[in-house]
């Protein structure tokens, strides 16, 4: 049976009617009309579908919207806020990092599974701001892409961190 | 340059699809792509869709001075809507910024058949060159009849035609026509701007649509929703069983969903599905209703089906033959003979297929992911009962799709379940309905057999093929229709590749023989997976190349090079090799005890028209029996590249797609039914196991481009069939070479 929940999207305040057990995606796309997690599995085997839950890339398909009730939710779309307010910055920059490295590596074909790969390099990057190729395959493993665009997201992803050091 | 074509000119049966086809063409000759010589042009049009005959039909000019153009191709994440845009911009001397294109849409885009066999730059883009061009040359009348002075002194640039000896005097492509109609006939004749000229086309001009894919602003088939619709789910057994045994319901239980409120059933026959206001409730009604299927069980499992087709009653056809083969190989120094296997593999799109549908008793729009949105309408028409002309399809980019996927089954699923609602439905497969019932890319069996004389000349090459025909029915027409399946086995994708099988080696003895098996009896369901079979092809083929190599003491790239003359061929080869730094040495030569070897290969190949050439690095762990693909170097000539910086983008991704393919893509199936059904049962290669890339685009401003969307998949993969012989001195005659096959293959 629906209930009514209150979650907290992108800094925003939101009541949806929806039972306990509904999958979080669905409610971010249904309920929020947000276009970055899309189903891509329905199982956590592929990432995405991947939002940030209090900083930790978390499955959106596979969570109960119920579990995410009093914490903060972050999708593709308040990433950059969501760095700004990380990085203490005055102002929410257009892109984050990462969104804006894709963009310059040129990295993406049908760019399905980068809401995914744009989510885990996020946390990635603000736990482990320099991270070594290692580190970034090892934490990117869980994110698949048919297109086979894993060596530039790697790229990306490298060039990202550097721009936070040349800054 | 326009001239009749005649009726065999159409490689493809797409292209005959619209009734009573209008065909205007440059160049049309003969069946065959590229190398051979044909540079073809075809579209058809009719009553029911935009007349390609007219200008109109193909751009449009605005008052801002900006231009529409109507694009007959999709953006599939292969950059070719940009690429498009950068010969009409071109062209029509406008900017990049002047330029932007609609979805397509059957109302309104001209038809150029699918976006498939790489076709997208290599076919549409002369056209549509053409298009602009005399789109120029009447901007460029209009505006000298506007200011009195001859064509031959008004150039124009960004848009602005401008007097030659008074710059001051000039006006714009708006001002001229500003949304207005041309109303002019496209005869093709417009003269072309000279690929001397050419600033926009050949440049590295970044994809228009990266940028809303990373910020979460695009609109992908599956963010779509629309007000008042249905979610869908289909209902089928888990995994498709043998292609004509479909599924037939025996018994739906609807009370076991009873607790599930607003969910409605759809049945038509034995299609099934359910319908919610609530996503979530159609998912678990889907889940949860209990249908009782009649028993299939005529498949082989997956480990039996090349024998099948080994024994079948094949339609035989011999695609080549030159000299003597078997006088040949009595002659030759060394031979080899020797068979090879390739798996079902699926086009596995990372999201499954999905389509909106609203049809009412009038009309029906569908908006979808499909390669071919005639082709799909055509279709869509038959399953709704609707003629043509009512049923509209609109194109939305889903994710990378590499051939016919699920994406027809979707929309005509959608498409009846809106019918029997009377509202429009959203049908998303789940993982397991995408994987479960795709149209696989078909297995194959080669039987090869090559010699080469004392001097390392290859004599003789015989290439005999089994592969099963393509199903043509989609699943929800099969089983809302009860119609017994229909296939093709027309069409170069379907049988043995004569462009890729040995024909960049000089052999003056050549056979190849291709035996079709009919698919209906006891196969999955087959279609195009990109660059059809080649992988196969070169993965048979490449390594008797290779073995001949070995046998005759030769290292495998100067053995090549001496079976060459081709020069483009050559250039690939030379220009692959020297970048991963190949240095000569007899395959195999450096064998060790170790538990993990290194090996490296070398192999070309192509699909239809361009020219591709590959290194792989791989290492091989012998206790394991993991292949881990270290390194793997792609060079590609696709002709003229319109944009080189996508070529670099599509070969880096065949080179690691192909890795995959090589190494772990494989649909399982037992006796009844597919079980590789998600990304455990059915692995892709992942982000730790994926390999550094180079990529090498050979630009040939002076050749007319080609395809650049398949053909670096298949040298890649034998590439790496390749290393795996250098690292272990043992063949590996099956893919996809998992640990399992490794082992096996070692122990031997």
């Amino acid at each position: 049976m629906a209930s009514e929940i209150q979650i907290e999207v992108n800094e925003q305040f939101h009541t949806i009617a929806a039972a306990p057990d509904t999958p979080l995606l669905y409610v971010l796309s249904n309920e929020l009309l947000l276009t970055g997690p899309r189903f891509g599995c329905g199982l956590a085997q592929c990432g995405s579908c991947s939002v940030l839950v209090d900083g930790v890339e978390t499955r959106s398909c596979v969570t109960r919207v119920a579990a995410v009730k009093n914490k903060s939710i972050t999708t593709l779309e308040g990433l950059p806020s969501w760095y700004a307010k990380q990085k203490g910055l005055s102002a929410t920059p257009a892109l984050h990092p990462v969104q804006q490295a894709m963009i310059d590596e040129q990295a993406l074909h049908c760019g399905y599974c980068y809401n995914g790969m744009i989510i885990k390099a996020a946390e990635l990057l603000s736990k482990v701001p320099q991270p070594t190729v290692t580190q970034i395959r090892s934490a990117m493993d869980g994110h698949l892409c048919r297109c086979g665009t894993y060596p530039r997201v790697l790229k990306a992803i490298q060039r990202a961190a550097q721009t936070e050091v040349s800054k | 340059m326009t001239h009749s074509p005649s009726p065999h000119a159409f490689p493809r049966r797409e292209f005959l699809k619209a009734g009573g086809a209008i065909i205007i063409g440059f160049t049309f000759c003969g069946v065959s792509y590229g190398q051979e010589g044909a540079d073809f042009v075809a579209f058809a049009g009719g009553s029911d869709q935009p007349d390609p005959r007219q200008l109109d039909t193909w751009l449009a000019i605005h008052a801002d001075n900006t231009a529409t153009i109507f694009l007959g191709f999709v953006e599939l994440g292969q950059g070719s809507t940009t690429a498009l845009l950068q010969i009409a911009a071109e062209e029509l001397d406008l900017g990049m910024n002047q330029v932007t294109s609609v979805r397509l849409d059957t109302n309104r885009s001209p038809n150029q058949g699918a976006t498939a066999a790489s076709a997208a730059i290599a076919r549409g883009g002369p056209r549509l060159r053409a298009a602009a061009a005399e789109a120029r040359q009447t901007l460029l009348t209009l505006a000298s009849r506007r200011l009195n002075v001859p064509i031959g002194r008004l150039p124009a640039s960004n848009g602005i035609v401008s007097v030659v000896e008074d710059p001051k005097q000039s006006i714009t492509y708006g001002q001229l026509l500003g949304d207005k109609p041309f109303h002019v006939t496209f005869t093709g004749t417009a003269p072309l701007k000279p690929v001397s000229a050419y600033k926009i086309v050949g440049a590295r001009v970044p994809r228009n649509d990266i940028p809303d894919k990373v910020s979460g602003k695009y609109v992908y088939m599956q963010n779509l929703r629309v007000s008042g619709m249905l979610h869908g789910r289909v209902v089928r057994p888990r995994g498709q069983s043998a292609y004509a045994d479909g599924a037939r319901v025996l018994k739906v239980d609807e009370s076991s969903i009873k607790d599930i409120a607003g969910v409605q059933i759809v049945r038509r026959r034995d299609f099934i599905g359910v319908v919610a206001p609530n996503e979530w409730d159609a998912v678990r009604a889907a889940r949860q209703l209990k249908v009782t299927w009649s028993p299939a069980r005529t498949l082989r499992a997956n480990t039996g089906v090349h024998e099948q087709m080994r024994a079948a009653k094949t339609i035989d056809s011999v695609l080549r033959e030159s000299g003597d083969v078997t006088a040949a190989l009595g002659r030759a120094t060394h031979r080899v003979s020797e068979t090879y296997r390739g798996p079902y593999q699926s086009h596995a799109p990372f999201g499954p297929a999905c389509a909106l549908a609203q049809v009412t008793a009038e009309s029906a729009l569908i908006m979808c992911s499909t390669q071919n949105a005639f082709d799909t309408r055509a279709q869509l028409s038959q399953v709704l009962g609707m003629p043509v002309g009512k049923v509209r399809v609109q194109y939305y980019e889903g994710s990378g799709t590499f051939g016919r996927s699920c994406y027809n089954d979707a929309a005509q699923a959608a498409s009846i379940m809106s019918q029997e609602t009377g509202k429009p439905v959203r049908v998303q497969f789940m993982r397991w309905d995408e994987l479960g019932w795709d149209n696989y890319g078909p297995p194959h069996l080669a039987e090869v057999r090559a010699g080469v004389d004392s001097h390392g000349k290859i004599v003789a090459y015989e290439y005999r093929g089994w592969q099963h025909v393509w199903s043509t029915t989609e699943t929800s027409q099969q089983l809302a229709q009860g119609t017994l399946p229909a296939e093709s086995d027309d069409g170069v994708a379907r049988q043995l590749n004569k462009l890729n099988l040995a024909s960049m080696y000089d052999i003056p003895n050549v056979r190849l023989v291709n035996h079709r098996v009919p698919g209906i009896n006891g196969y999955l369901k087959g279609a195009n997976l990109r660059s059809p079979l080649d992988i196969s092809f070169s993965f048979a083929s490449e390594q008797t190349i290779d073995e001949l190599a070995y046998l005759s003491g030769f290292d495998p790239l100067a053995f090549r090079q001496q079976n060459m003359t081709d020069g483009r061929w050559l250039a690939v080869l030379n220009a692959v090799a020297q970048a991963a730094k190949w240095t000569p040495r007899k395959a195999a030569l450096r064998l060790s005890a170790a538990r993990v070897v290194a090996g490296r290969g070398i192999a070309m190949g192509t699909h239809l028209s361009s020219y591709a050439a590959a290194v792989a690095e791989i290492e091989v762990n012998k206790e394991t029996g993991r292949i881990v693909a270290k390194h793997i170097y792609g060079a590609l000539d696709a002709g003229l590249a319109v944009n080189p910086a996508f070529i670099e983008s599509e070969i880096s991704g065949m080179l690691v797609q192909a890795t995959s393919r090589m190494l772990k893509d494989e649909v399982t199936f037992s006796d009844s039914n597919v079980t590789s059904l998600d990304w455990n049962s059915y692995p892709v290669l992942r982000f730790e196991e994926c390999p550094e890339v180079t990529t090498i685009v050979v630009q040939r401003m002076d050749q007319k481009s080609s395809g650049a969307g398949e053909e670096a998949l298949c040298s890649a993969a034998a590439a790496i069939a390749n290393a795996f012989f250098d690292a272990t001195g043992v063949r590996l005659r099956e893919y996809p070479m998992t640990p399992s096959r490794v082992l096996s293959a070692l122990k031997l």
